[in-house]
């Protein structure tokens, strides 16, 4: 009915206006004419037709069909939304046919928000959509690095070239110091949990990005204060791919792919090897070393490395089948890493149905991916191994034979034992070793919305989904590795799985008001989130059969041999959500919001937690640019809003994150107790705790501008953030005698951070046969830590490797989180370099010691660069797609641990690789702490070329896409190290597992 | 009417979804780990908490060897938050007993004389005792009468739990005894200092001084008698052990010599019915509970049960390099790091063992040659002589407990009588009141008799027996075993000129430092989490 009287309206308007023109108009002709989509040929309905300089305007009909007063000097404006607009002059025409272009970015694109979607050019805060046309190309077993570039202010750090490996995500840069800074990440409505489980490298690998629509990433607080107590670092919305109505179509698509290692850290070769020994024994007459040099000239790092083959393929089918849109897909991922035993493989499945009911009014969405990975995990040991292993060694020895494997290793003297603190053979780790696992992963849900048929602008929703993994593995050492000799070689099964359920019903309420150009929205939502996991315990056996002593359960529960789990750590959670979305005259537009969250995690007097938001939107283009044909878009926006953190990290200590709150005690191993006469008891210890532990909290501000000019053909976004953070879930000193431990998690300390983001989107060319688009994504954000609490200024942070317990990092009041905090070196002026042990006594007092440290640089960047560029001719397509970090610090561990002379003449008498870093110090011993090993990391990196040639239509109805792809192509950086992109937030760069170069093909078959 | 009858359908299904959801509480606890009020239900869990603050003392957490440690806040757990392997770090490395190789943070500041309040081996060695002390507070909390009875807990249960407070008094003593003597003065808390209340105070040194005598002669009446106890608990032998060792040094702590009551105390010891035993060198091998009559408290640790890199596992790795496997009883190579500098060895006359089995510093490679005694580089371990007297090899040559051969099933002694005897003669020689320098003399020569093998060639006379004597007696007898410090001050040595070690002070030769670090300073973390603590003299 209501149709039908705007229907009405509308045709008197027309009836009206015809009227008008007659009477009023006569100087004038009357020009009518039909506007046409450029592609489909269909009418277009609600085109503005106005005449240039006048206020003369009409809309065409329902064919696209219109009629209005012109002289035939005058140019006639066509304007609709979604489309280019379009200048025509009359001239002697009396009937126009005008063919409109659907504009390059669609206004009426809808953007997945929190808790529902709104079109693009209505919101009001910061959100960021990329969808599946805009993905990052090529090899991606991982669905985050779809996201690589694309996004200001996300950082997507993998953590190496891992077969199916993980990466550290962060949203403007994070707002939390020892508590998580992953993002929250919802898939379909189900926020994950994003902890990893034992067997899984990366539980987003568990997703096949082929199924994935869109991703949006939410970064103010409007945004993300939906999702309340675990919104503080962002949110990303993943959304997959649904079922559309309409005839089945298929979609077939496979890829090909080679990885080979791009470039080896550079170590000293077996004659510089043989070199420096045998000098060294005639200076000092010890001839200990040169009696241990081998013959043999070994390139550890070419025996472990190998060409990793992948291989991707995936079908698809959407469509309707009786009215029920669905889509169903299937995967198969294979992939080898380019360590050699490193492979991963993934099937995977969805199933998404999304019918309607009585008229419309019940709507159901179904969800369901099913996904079973598995792993076979190289011991990345090996990389570290293989650049500190005497390269005058070879591979295999056959002096001892078998005994080792026929691998060579280093032995005690006059025994067939191997030397427990020496390198193992490189890659023996990696054959000796079998380290399986399989992850199988459900994640599925039910959205319900059913409109009230006595109120049909009150709809009530459910959703109502389950997040399921199960993970297993084996992990076995063969008995003839030296590693694990002593027990006979290590067997090791485990499991642990998790099911996390969530509960949503909401009432949501939607009105148009057209007498006051009104709309409003609100919705009110209750839910549950509860997060459970399960927690198996085996013992370990050598290969002879016998238990490994201190791997046995001894908990009273031992889960009666992984029969049952042994242990459940479980949290939950409770929330109230209201919203309100109102807009006027699609011209300013509010949203706000309050959450209210309780937490298992806290005590019933702190764990309730209110997280309100509130933002404004004001279309500047409606109000000022209405008619303009340069300024297509122009919109102010501002907002303000608190999220709240949860994610408790531990203390390495007692402390127990997820029941931070409760006093409770712990029992021992077996290798952990106390005899009493002949008999030995475990112990139960008492954990620390702070029953006064609350939420942190994240104020952010956040003031935004969007715009379009000409034609769209420029577009962007320009945003200024503040964020400030209290109440820091932070590891904080206990006065010893205070607590069961001197660190525990509490709330201590702010820290703050500023930014800015800018994205523009180009189209320097647009032909008919040639269109060139460019764009870019710049971030700036710096961080620093305001407060620590009362009593600290600095706390020591980022452990290293070498020695016991150094460590290169700080958390200090006015800087960065990790600022590295070392010993300022001293050079020689003459030749520049490092001299060795010498180091500015900063404070004068003669004497260099800790108090001489100083606070310089960090490990985060001060600005992210994401550029995408793609050129289309006919039916080929070139793509580049680059990003780039700068303002970074990396701490050169390996080059700090492996480039002495200690390292090469190791004291427990064996004799190791060198970092070619020292034959620049000719360091004799490590100086672990000088600020020489603190390297400027900034780089850019070309991450993809993609090149697409589409066939267009092979056979009947079917379309033929094919691609050829290059990913991690260069990288520029003055960095030292093998790479200047590392995961780990302290910026300690100990040789990450190389990132291959990855050559490509791919074919896309629609049918 | 179906649309209708589906609408309330729907409807109050999706209510009562949402009602039936509130049901589900937020009041959430761990499965396998217990609050109090479970933990003390049973006597059960009274032994495992008992357990634990004597484990205190031979584990570093709750998962052997590593993993859950005691103590966080970025330390290590073997080599800073356990007990026996700190405090070995502070008793021996900063003398002429010990000298480290590697460079693992401020270690080297130890034998330097140089250590400062940022040091984080000292932070984890503030933490131990009064982590131990925290933990006996709580048991004492929970184990009132009126809180055993509210517990159901009675007869021989209740009875054995309330005799178990005053071996828990008797450990709080002795971690406030290192805390005293490492550090002066203390934090000091008592079981009226609940969790999460008001900042502790601070106790000075003399206070605290009285505190701990004060306690363990008020326990004196309630601990076991001599020998009645379990092996690894403590009883009177213990108590009165620990007396001794205070009086003798209560000059340093207080500025008032008790000879008197040294005496008193080591010869109520060694009336007590312990006996040396004949093997000096069985002291300290892996099946050396069978000692226990020389022993009036030693702290157990076996390879499968006690596992740790902080106890004495730690003793015959650290102490060896390629001969671990053939000589100290431990596979998979030495750690390359602790040896003893040429100032301990030349305490012997003849450096073999063939005399003095107490000299037990060569190996087959390792000599006690001028060359090998030479350490021109502190990071070379080949350099200096290498003490092998904690050995993971069983006296009767069979295997030891961990069939991988990696950890030790070496207890470790913390009274043994030889100390008694030697600090009766100390204390008569300074003059203490009822000593009696002939049974001085006698016991000093039982000590040596046991070390030259039983024979006499080692024993000594009346005009032998001076003050400096007994030190560097105490030197051979009791090296290593955590007392050289103590003595090397009592004696007013350790900063001072007038006896100077390899690399003392940072100095090959040897050098005087600040007399400051006769006293290690409070770390300066612990100084910011609690403004009521003060600084030692001289440190910041």
């Amino acid at each position: 009915m209501r149709k039908s009287i705007s229907k009405m309206s509308k045709q008197i308007g027309v009836l009206i206006f015809f009227i008008l023109v007659a009477f009023g108009a006569n100087a004038q002709n009357t020009v009518t004419g039909k506007v046409t989509d450029s592609k489909t040929g269909n009418g277009i309905p609600g085109v503005t037709v106005t005449v240039k300089g006048t206020k003369t305007a009409t809309q065409t009909d329902a064919s696209g069909n219109f009629s209005i007063a012109a002289s035939p000097t005058s140019t006639l404006v066509f304007t609709s939304a979604g489309y280019t607009p379009k200048d025509v002059a009359v001239a002697s025409q009396s009937f126009l046919n005008v063919s409109m272009e659907v504009s390059a970015e669609k206004l009426n694109e809808v953007v997945v928000v929190a808790y529902g979607t709104r079109r693009k050019q209505d919101l009001t805060s910061a959100i960021t959509s990329v969808s599946s046309k805009d993905f990052q190309k090529g090899f991606i077993p991982s669905s985050e690095q779809l996201l690589q570039g694309k996004v200001a202010g996300l950082q997507i750090t993998s953590g190496g070239g891992a077969a199916g490996g993980g990466s550290t995500i962060r949203i403007r840069g994070g707002a939390s110091l020892n508590a998580s800074n992953d993002p929250l990440i919802v898939i379909d409505g189900v926020p994950v949990d994003n902890n990893n489980l034992p067997g899984s490298a990366n539980l987003l690998n568990t997703i096949n990005p082929n199924d994935i629509e869109s991703m949006s990433v939410l970064k103010d607080a409007s945004a993300t204060a939906l999702y309340g107590s675990r919104a503080s670092n962002g949110v990303i919305i993943v959304t997959t791919k649904k079922g559309t109505k309409g005839k089945v179509r298929f979609n077939f698509n496979t890829n090909l792919s080679i990885g080979a290692i791009d470039k080896e850290v550079k170590v000293l070769s077996a004659d510089e090897i043989r070199n420096i020994i045998n000098t060294n024994a005639a200076a000092t007459g010890n001839n200990t070393f040169k009696k241990l040099l081998g013959a043999a000239n070994t390139n550890w790092q070419d025996q472990i490395y190998q060409k990793a083959f992948g291989n991707d393929n995936n079908l698809s089918a959407s469509g309707s089948i009786k009215n029920i849109p669905f889509r169903v897909s299937l995967g198969y991922l294979n992939q080898d890493g380019i360590l050699k035993t490193d492979h991963f493989d993934r099937y995977s499945s969805s199933l998404n149905l999304s019918p309607d009911f009585f008229d419309n009014h019940l709507s159901i969405n179904l969800n369901v991916k099913y996904s079973s990975t598995n792993n076979r995990f190289a011991d990345q040991g090996a990389v570290g191994s293989a650049v500190a292993f005497d390269p005058t060694q070879p591979v295999y020895d056959a002096t001892h034979g078998s005994r080792w494997g026929g691998y060579y290793e280093w032995l005690q003297p006059g025994t067939t034992l191997p030397i427990d603190l020496a390198s193992r053979n490189p890659l023996a780790l990696l054959e000796l070793r079998h380290n399986t696992s399989s992850v199988n992963r459900l994640i599925g849900n039910v959205q319900l919305d059913y409109k009230l048929h006595f109120f049909p602008d009150l709809h009530l929703q459910a959703n109502i989904g389950i997040d399921d993994d199960r993970g297993s593995g084996n992990d076995n050492r063969d008995s003839i590795m030296a590693t694990d000799y002593k027990t006979f070689g290590r067997y090791s099964y485990y499991k642990q799985s998790k099911q996390n359920t969530i509960y949503e019903f909401s009432l949501f309420y939607t009105k148009n008001i057209e007498s006051i150009k009104s709309h409003v929205d609100v919705l009110l939502l209750h839910g549950y989130q509860d997060f459970l996991t399960n927690v198996y315990n085996y013992p370990s056996f050598g290969q002879n059969g016998d238990t490994i002593a201190n791997s046995v359960p001894t908990h009273p529960n031992k889960g009666i041999n992984g029969q049952l789990p042994a242990d459940k750590p479980e949290y939950r959670l409770e929330s109230y959500l209201g919203r309100l979305n109102y807009s006027y005259d699609n011209r300013y537009f509010l949203t706000a919001s309050v959450r209210r969250d309780a937490s298992s995690k806290f005590s019933p007097a702190t764990r309730i937690g209110y997280f309100p938001a509130v933002s404004v939107a004001w279309k500047l283009n409606e109000d000022f640019f209405r008619t303009s044909t340069v300024i297509r878009e122009l919109k102010l926006r501002g907002s303000w809003g608190i999220t709240g953190q949860q994610d408790i990290g531990g203390t390495g200590g007692s402390f127990n994150p997820i029941y931070p709150y409760l006093p409770v005690y712990s029992y021992s191993n077996s290798a952990a107790e106390y005899q009493f006469g002949s008999v030995y008891y475990n112990y139960l210890r008492p954990g620390a705790y702070d029953p006064n532990i609350k939420w942190e909290t994240t104020t952010t501000s956040n003031i935004g501008l969007d715009f379009g000019f000409l034609n769209n053909r420029i577009s962007g976004s320009l945003d200024f953030y503040d964020k400030k953070t209290k109440d820091l879930l932070s590891p904080v000193n206990q006065a010893p005698g205070q607590n069961f431990d001197i660190t525990i998690v509490t709330n201590i300390g702010n820290l703050e951070s500023k930014g800015f983001e800018f994205v523009l989107n180009t189209t320097p060319v647009k032909t008919k046969n040639l269109s060139w688009d460019f764009g870019f994504n710049v971030a700036y954000n710096n961080v620093k830590i305001t407060n620590l609490g009362p009593q600290v200024n600095s706390i020591p942070q980022s452990n290293i490797s070498g020695g016991t317990g150094n460590q290169i990092g700080i958390f200090a009041v006015g800087y960065a989180p990790y600022t590295f905090n070392v010993y300022q070196q001293i050079y020689d002026s003459k030749t520049g370099k490092p001299i060795e042990g010498l180091y500015e006594d900063r404070n004068r007092d003669g004497t260099v010691s800790a108090a001489d440290e100083y606070y310089y640089k960090k490990p985060a960047p001060d600005i992210l660069l994401g550029v995408n560029t793609q050129l289309n001719y006919k039916k080929w397509s070139l793509g580049l797609a680059a990003h780039g970090s700068f303002g970074n610090y990396l701490y050169n561990n390996y080059n700090s641990n492996n480039g002495v002379l200690r390292i090469i003449k190791n004291p427990i008498n064996v004799i190791g690789n060198a970092s070619v870093n020292y034959l620049t110090t000719g360091f004799a011993n490590n100086q672990y702490l000088s600020d020489y090993y603190i390297e400027n990391a900034s780089f850019l990196r070309l991450d993809n070329i993609n090149i697409g040639y589409n066939l267009g239509k092979v056979f009947k109805n079917s379309s033929l896409r094919l691609n050829a792809n290059v990913q991690n192509v260069f990288v520029i950086t003055k960095y030292s190290g093998l790479d200047p992109e590392n995961s780990d937030p302290h910026g300690v760069d100990n040789n990450i597992y190389p990132r291959p170069r990855i050559f490509s093909l791919g074919a896309n078959l629609d049918f | 009417m179906i649309n209708k009858t589906f609408k309330y359908i729907l409807f109050s299904g999706v209510l009562s979804l949402a009602v039936g959801s509130c049901a589900k509480k937020l009041n959430l606890y761990p499965e396998n780990d217990l609050t109090p009020d479970k933990v003390y239900s049973t006597p059960a869990g009274y032994k495992s908490v008992l357990a634990k603050i004597y484990g205190g003392l031979a584990s570093g957490g709750n998962q052997g060897p590593a993993g859950q440690p005691d103590i966080s806040g970025g330390l290590d757990e073997g080599s800073q938050i356990a007990y026996i392997r700190p405090f070995f770090n502070c008793e021996e490395l900063p003398t002429d007993e010990a000298v480290v190789a590697w460079n693992d943070q401020t270690i080297q500041d130890y034998h330097n004389l140089s250590f400062t309040s940022a040091d984080p081996f000292l932070k984890g060695m503030y933490a131990r005792p009064m982590y131990n002390i925290t933990l006996a507070n709580e048991y004492l909390r929970n184990s009132t009468d009126d809180a055993v009875a509210a517990h159901g807990i009675t007869g021989a249960d209740a009875a054995s739990i309330k005799s178990s407070r005053s071996e828990v008094r008797f450990l709080r003593a002795f971690n406030y005894w290192i805390m005293m003597d490492l550090f002066g003065k203390s934090t000091f808390i008592t079981e009226a200092n609940v969790v999460g209340g008001p900042l502790p105070k601070e106790i000075q040194r003399a206070d605290l001084f009285n505190y701990i005598v004060g306690e363990l002669k008020a326990i004196d009446g309630d601990l076991a008698p001599v020998k009645t106890i379990e092996y690894g608990r403590v009883d009177q032998g213990a108590e009165w052990a620990l007396l001794a060792r205070i009086y003798l040094n209560a000059e340093v702590y207080t500025g008032t010599p008790k000879y008197d009551s040294a005496i008193i105390y080591a010869s109520k010891v060694i009336g007590g019915g312990y006996s040396l035993q004949p093997s000096y060198a069985q002291l300290f091998m892996a099946d050396n509970d069978k000692r226990k009559d020389e022993f009036m408290f030693a702290v157990p640790i076996d390879g499968l049960h006690t596992q740790g890199y902080g106890n004495t596992t730690f003793f015959a790795h650290a102490a060896s390099g390629d001969e671990a496997t053939k000589d100290y009883g431990v596979t998979g190579g030495g750690w390359y790091g602790y040896r003893a500098t040429s100032g301990l060895v030349n305490l012997f006359a003849d450096k073999t063992g063939g005399t003095d089995s107490r000299a037990m510093f060569t190996t087959s490679k390792y000599e006690t040659s001028p060359s090998q005694m030479l350490i021109n580089d502190i990071s070379n371990f080949d350099q200096g002589p290498h003490v092998k007297k904690w050995v993971n090899i069983r006296s009767d040559g069979k295997p030891t407990d961990d069939p991988t051969g990696y950890f030790a099933d070496i207890d470790f002694p913390v009274f043994r009588l030889s100390e008694m005897y030697l600090i009766y003669a100390e204390a008569t020689l300074r003059g203490g009141a009822g000593g009696d320098k002939v049974k001085a003399l006698n016991y000093v020569n039982l000590i040596r008799a046991r070390a030259y093998g039983g024979t006499s060639s080692g024993q000594i006379t009346m005009n032998d027996l001076t003050l400096q004597f007994i030190l560097d007696e105490r030197g051979r007898e009791l090296y290593w075993e955590g007392h050289r410090r103590t003595d090397l001050i009592r004696y007013g040595l350790l900063t001072t000129g007038t006896y100077l070690w390899p690399w003392k002070g940072g100095v090959a030769s040897g050098t005087a430092v600040d007399s400051k670090y006769n006293l290690f300073p409070i770390p300066a973390s612990v100084l910011q989490s609690n403004p009521n603590l003060t600084q030692n003299p001289g440190y910041n």
